[in-house]
């Protein structure tokens, strides 16, 4: 990986000078990644000031710690915040269900079945994964009106049931394509059936592709607002976005602290699941594709 | 979603395999009979989604856009009206200019930052990957309503940039709430979320041999030559994904518009994104026909785009071996 220019090494001037030029590169990267962070963490410090404090001081260190911040944040609502983190928490675990079940069948049917029209449906898959979903929202609208379906998590579940995610299916197709094919064949000359394939070997040695899955998913729909927002018009339905957005657009000048209490615990998860899921997440770029 | 979407999504390049495939083992055992079948059976919800919830959507949006229909009562059909509408409604207009402004601008300095700070790194760094790490966290969070309203204090009239600048002196102005200025602060968020597409030219900078470099600098070129003749044309590939997908992206940006101006797109307008004047003409007006034929004019731009985009890479994308 290192790059050495020709002379390096050569003297011990230019040790020193290369020495020197690494350091520097370190401090330019450590000052950049802190200008990057700071209002990251500037916000989580504003989450304990006093509103004044906020609006005054541009330092991370409170000089008055409210920790009042967060529990005055979690009641200021019609409901108490943590009704919105367990709907969040539906929607999520319910769109992660759905994609890990309905996209990993359609990955393991394009990636190791035979069928009339295979070529076509894989390319027409891969064009809805640029579609942008506000092409469809409108008839989507009315379709889930008309079912009765709105203030309810069906609009937000059922499309992952039936595999709208498509990024998702050739994320997997990628990753079927590189398991061996000598286990599916031994075992279907031992006569076992697709569904048996799919269950016993295939799924199993996809845990990587599936992890990937469920993170991606996790933060997306832990993050997203436009569907939540159109459909979800119930305060009781209100996601963890949705509640925050009412927040904002409800408060004085003097609720900042617990405003920014509440999107600290809001961005708290996705910050976990970075942290705990980092393996995935580089290993997903690593085994794959560019070339 | 937004941002996050590229981490993994260099694999999009390896299609071509893919298209293959099917041929290689198309008889392999006797059980391969039932293939059809089965693979239909797997494939059933994936065909009820492309039915219910893409296809017939997008041909029902067609059908809506010729239509004025309010959600009550049956929708009326008004021919090409809709699209008339468009030629003379300024607020689309305006619209149209604050979206392509904001494409146009954040995306190459988005990319451009990506670039430079991939290149840093791809130097042999120690602890590459704390700092892709830190870097990269932007991504995954900047389409967020959280970070979404932390802007909008990050850049208040008293917020922290303007205690920054007092700091120095100068005497900063409300730059969420003013005219001028509002734009540009949702060009910085999306400039701030450069670490996706980084951390992709970092697994590109990878591919390129490491003697070619050698080469060059035997032959006496200097880094800025070997930027320009080593690096720029191999990466070729690798900006063209990044650009196209990030274009894409950036033409559907929507939470932060919304958060930022309360969702009015205010102030003047000067933050009514496309998608946000299509939410408030859908689901603030309900005015599905209008909205329609504001989805599609949106697919036909971007589809556009992703065209010249593919067109014109054939002049500077070098696909080389």
């Amino acid at each position: 990986m290192v790059t050495k220019t020709p002379a390096a090494g050569a003297s011990g001037i230019d040790q020193r000078r290369e020495r020197r030029r690494r350091l520097l590169i370190h401090v330019g990267l450590i000052g950049f990644g802190l200008v990057m962070l700071y209002p990251l963490l500037w916000m989580v410090s504003s989450s304990v000031k006093p509103t004044a404090e906020i609006f005054s001081d541009p330092g991370l260190i409170p000089e008055t710690f409210v920790p009042g911040n967060y529990t005055e944040g979690w009641t200021a609502l019609q409901y108490p915040f943590h009704h919105y983190i367990w709907n969040s928490l539906i929607v999520v675990a319910g769109s992660i269900a759905g994609n890990l079940l309905a996209c990993s069948m359609a990955a393991y049917a394009f990636a190791r079945l035979e069928f009339k029209g295979k070529r076509l449906f894989f390319s027409i898959m891969l064009m809805t994964i640029m579609l942008p979903i506000h092409v469809v929202i409108v008839p989507q609208y009315i379709l889930f009106a008309n079912l009765d379906w709105i203030n309810t998590y069906y609009p937000l579940i059922v499309p992952k049931l039936l595999a709208t995610d498509a990024f998702f299916i050739f994320l997997m197709v990628q990753f079927i394509r590189g398991l061996p094919r000598d286990l599916d064949e031994a075992a279907r000359i031992d006569g076992c059936g697709h569904v048996r394939i799919f269950l016993r070997i295939v799924l199993p040695l996809s845990m990587p592709a599936l992890a990937t899955t469920a993170i991606f998913t996790f933060i997306w729909t832990w993050n997203d607002f436009f569907s939540q927002l159109i459909f979800l018009t119930d305060p009781e339905m209100y996601t963890v976005p949705i509640a925050l957005r009412t927040f904002v657009d409800s408060q004085s000048q003097t609720s900042w602290g617990p405003l920014f209490a509440m999107s600290a615990i809001a961005l708290g998860p996705i910050f976990g699941f970075f942290l705990a899921g980092q393996r995935y997440l580089v290993r997903g770029i690593a085994t794959t594709g560019i070339k | 979603m937004g941002a996050t979407r590229e981490l993994a999504d260099p694999e999009d390049e390896a299609p071509p395999p893919a298209a293959e495939a099917p041929k290689r083992r198309s008889r392999s055992l006797s059980g391969s009979g039932n293939d059809s079948l089965a693979a239909y059976l797997f494939l059933a919800p994936w065909f009820a989604g492309l039915v219910f919830i893409t296809v017939g959507p997008i041909l029902a949006s067609l059908y809506f856009s010729f239509t004025d229909y309010s959600l009550i009562g049956g929708a009326e059909w008004v021919g090409l009206e809709n699209y008339t509408r468009m030629l003379t409604d300024d607020r689309l207009h305006s619209a149209l200019g604050v979206t392509f402004v904001y494409v146009f601008v954040s995306v190459p300095l988005q990319l451009a930052m990506a670039l430079a700070l991939a290149m840093v790194l791809d130097r042999g760094v120690r602890g590459l990957a704390i700092y892709r790490s830190v870097y990269y966290l932007p991504s995954l969070l900047g389409s967020s309503v959280a970070i979404a309203i932390l802007w909008r204090r990050v850049f208040g009239a008293d917020g922290l940039i303007n205690q920054v600048l007092a700091f120095f002196g100068v005497e900063g102005v409300g730059w969420v709430s003013h005219p001028d200025y509002a734009l540009s602060t949702l060009i910085v968020l999306n400039v701030w979320t450069f670490g996706a597409p980084m951390v992709i030219f970092l697994a590109g900078l990878r591919q390129i041999p490491r003697m070619y470099y050698e080469a060059a600098a035997v032959d006496g070129a200097t880094r800025m030559r070997r930027f320009f003749s080593v690096t720029v044309p191999l990466l070729t590939p690798i900006i063209f994904f990044n650009l196209v997908l990030q274009m894409i992206q950036a033409f559907q940006t929507f939470t932060q518009a919304f958060v930022v101006s309360s969702g009015t797109g205010g102030p003047s307008d000067s933050t009514l994104f496309y998608t946000l004047y299509l939410y408030q003409t859908g689901f603030g007006s309900f005015d599905m026909g209008y909205a329609s034929a504001m989805a599609w004019l949106l697919l036909v731009i971007i589809a556009g785009f992703t065209a010249v985009n593919f067109l014109a890479s054939k002049y500077w994308v070098f696909y080389g071996d």
